[in-house]
């Protein structure tokens, strides 16, 4: 990516770590390590996914950028529509609101992210009621306008969320995340909670906002056929780190780290003349309070070597646009998935 | 081919509720050989589910199989439907979890958590054979090691809340087949795992499959697994099979407009990055809400007025193992299916 203009989003050496407490005095015995010296930026307009199995970091990753939790470590640093950029993480609470207002959420079930004695007009007017702008009727007029942009009936307005299918219910959580503008939309898993038919639906109509409004989302998804759709760039995580990251036909078609090499190829392809075969990696994903030495993923690597058993391999640049944490990126000829 | 080892037919399953009557499964038929995997593959409320919970006569009230047959050819080559079966007798209780082994979605949910996974291993071990508590507890071990579970000897003794997804997955299994079933049924086996597991539990299926000649059926969402796993597939919505047929059949010539609709608008790996996706116009009727005549109508590119909206579409034989039930290939009558 070009950075002719400063990014909407840019995170830098990001930590996150819970404390493990344990016995009567709670005393700290260790960490989660759930974000480990994660770095990556957003520019306007672009999508980058975060992609990785449970406990990868990559929902905590999402938190931390909404502030809500806190990080530990690293900066945040985001481009408010003013031109200014703010650390998120070290603003105080009373500053962080207006920065808020510019990054918003939508969330994965949206079944439990629709408070269901609210009628869809409440709903969707909420953030403007909360930051104080407009009076009623500037509200409604803005929810109606908000409600073609999701494409959905004005008529819905005043029913409530019972009455719609999943996908009309995600569609009422987009507007609600479009009431207030915002330049960054972090998505957690949008699509997963959806059926096959609706998920097309929805993936088109963030495509298509994101065209017209000129949108930058951070996208936290495990389907990666979905994050395909989606994606500009992608970055894999593993165990609180990035891994790999490239733009996505690169790295779906040239993966430089095992890990991506796996994952990929643990993907079921919907044809049923490519049925080949799989990469199984052995065992499970290694636990954050307890991280292998080394690279945290040699246990579980085909191609670890000694190296990998003792030095943690920083992110660093494979030629061909992959940003690759792996001691044998240069020298692996990995398998993607246009190649199958 | 050989004879099927359970063939379903006209298999319809109701909920009966204060707000009327919901028909899960509406019709629906297969056949299930020994050593294939079938797929039963649709969208949420298509039944496929209850299908399931139907053959094991498992289905919870207020939901009641109405109709049709559940035919289960058994080891002596006698015939029994199951669907005339008492479902708590002795003989529906031998059949299930004996004959017809099966898998659920949820593992955590599924598996006791206060008993260790050996004694409910042993306990279902016991239920159908006559041994011992030493030889059930080493047939438990047993069954461990051919799941996959690392160091069995001490999993044995652990809780499931003390596993993985991915390991209480592979318990689920082994589960299934302490009676050394026939059969395996899966619903959604995979679902709640992350890709790389998924890849193992898939494996690891296809593996005992092959091992046992076991016959399965595969109920899941997702037609990835559907392409990667089956070998015919039932494609189901809102509890009707819309279309069987063999896989290949299935991904590379589908004859029903859903199946092909449901094909198209699949995100998939081989895509173009930030291309759009084909979509199905509308959502999933409320199960209350069902539409006269064919139940696609409403959402079907190829909808035809008068037709499609009024009767119900037989099942056409299209060649001799795909069907579909559709008006493009079916002339309307004045019987409803």
């Amino acid at each position: 990516m070009s950075t002719a203009s400063p990014p909407v989003l840019s995170v830098e050496r990001l930590r996150k770590y819970f404390p493990i407490r344990r016995g009567v005095l709670r005393r700290v015995v260790g960490h989660v390590k759930a974000v480990d010296d994660v770095t990556f930026s957003i520019a306007r307009g672009e999508t980058l996914s975060l992609v990785g199995e449970s406990g990868c970091g990559k929902t905590t990753t999402s938190r931390c950028i909404l502030r809500a939790v806190q990080p530990t470590e690293g900066s945040i640093r985001f481009l408010t529509g003013d031109g200014r950029q703010v650390d998120v993480a070290g603003l105080p609470r009373a500053e962080l609101r207006p920065v808020r207002r510019q990054m918003q959420m939508i969330f994965q079930d949206p079944y439990s992210s629709l408070n269901p004695r609210m009628t869809i007009s409440d709903i969707i007017a909420e953030p403007l009621l909360v930051n104080g702008i407009g009076d009623l009727d500037a509200r409604r007029r803005r929810v109606a306008e908000l409600l073609d942009v999701v494409q959905l009936p004005r008529a819905y307005m005043n029913r409530f969320p019972h009455a719609f299918s999943g996908g009309q219910r995600q569609r009422i959580g987009i507007a609600r995340a479009l009431a207030l503008n915002p330049a960054l939309i972090v998505a957690d898993e949008p699509v997963s909670a959806l059926d096959v038919s609706v998920q097309a639906q929805i993936i088109n109509l963030m495509l298509e906002l994101q065209e017209r409004l000129g949108l930058s989302y951070l996208f936290v998804a495990h389907d990666l056929s979905v994050v395909k759709h989606v994606s500009h760039r992608v970055a894999v995580m593993y165990v609180g780190r990035i891994v790999e990251i490239a733009d996505t036909a690169t790295i779906f078609a040239r993966p430089r780290h095992p890990y991506t090499e796996a994952l990929l190829s643990a993907v079921p392809v919907p044809d049923p003349r490519k049925r080949a075969k799989r990469i199984v990696l052995e065992g499970e994903v290694a636990d954050p309070s307890n991280v292998p030495a080394g690279c945290a993923f040699h246990p579980r690597c085909a191609y670890a070597t000694e190296r990998c058993r003792q030095e943690k391999p920083e992110l660093r640049d494979a030629g061909g646009g992959n940003l690759v944490a792996c001691h044998r990126a240069a020298e692996l000829e990995l398998r993607g998935v246009a190649a199958q | 081919m050989a004879d099927p080892i359970l063939s379903v037919r006209g298999l319809e399953t109701f909920f009966h509720g204060d707000e009327g009557i919901v028909r899960a499964v509406d019709g629906a038929s297969f056949d299930l050989f020994p050593g294939r995997t079938l797929g039963i593959v649709g969208e949420s409320g298509c039944g496929k589910s209850v299908t399931a919970r139907s053959i094991l006569r498992i289905v919870e009230r207020p939901g009641r199989v109405e109709n049709g047959s559940v035919l289960l050819r058994r080891a002596d080559g006698s015939t029994v439907d199951l669907v005339k079966l008492d479902a708590s007798s002795r003989e529906m209780r031998e059949v299930r979890g004996g004959e017809i082994g099966y898998v659920f979605q949820e593992p955590m949910s599924s598996l006791s958590a206060y008993h260790t996974i050996g004694n409910q291993l042993m306990e279902a071990i016991r239920l159908h054979r006559t041994v011992t508590k030493a030889e059930a507890r080493d047939r438990a071990i047993e069954l461990l090691r051919m799941v996959g579970i690392p160091r069995p000897e001490q999993r044995v003794d652990s809780y499931s809340f003390e596993l993985s997804g991915g390991l209480r997955q592979r318990v689920m299994i082994a589960l299934s087949l302490a009676a050394e079933p026939r059969i395996l049924i899966a619903d959604e086996p995979t679902t709640a795992l992350d890709v790389t597991t998924q890849a193992q539990i898939l494996e690891l299926i296809r593996r005992i499959q092959e091992e046992r000649n076991l016959a399965v059926v595969l109920i899941t969402h997702d037609m990835g697994v559907i392409a990667e796993m089956a070998d015919a597939v039932a494609v189901m919505y809102l509890g009707k099979v819309v279309e069987t047929g063999p896989v290949d059949a299935i991904f590379h010539a589908p004859k029903h407009p859903y199946t092909q609709s449901l094909l198209r608008s699949i995100p998939s790996v081989l895509a173009q990055p930030l291309s759009r996706l084909a979509t199905i116009t509308g959502s999933i009727p409320h199960p209350f809400a069902r539409p006269a005549g064919c139940p696609f109508h409403p959402r079907c590119p190829s909808f035809m007025p008068g037709t499609c909206d009024t009767g119900a579409p037989g099942l056409t034989r299209l060649a001799p193992d795909h069907e579909a039930r559709c008006f493009l290939y079916d002339q309307p009558r004045e019987t409803s299916a």
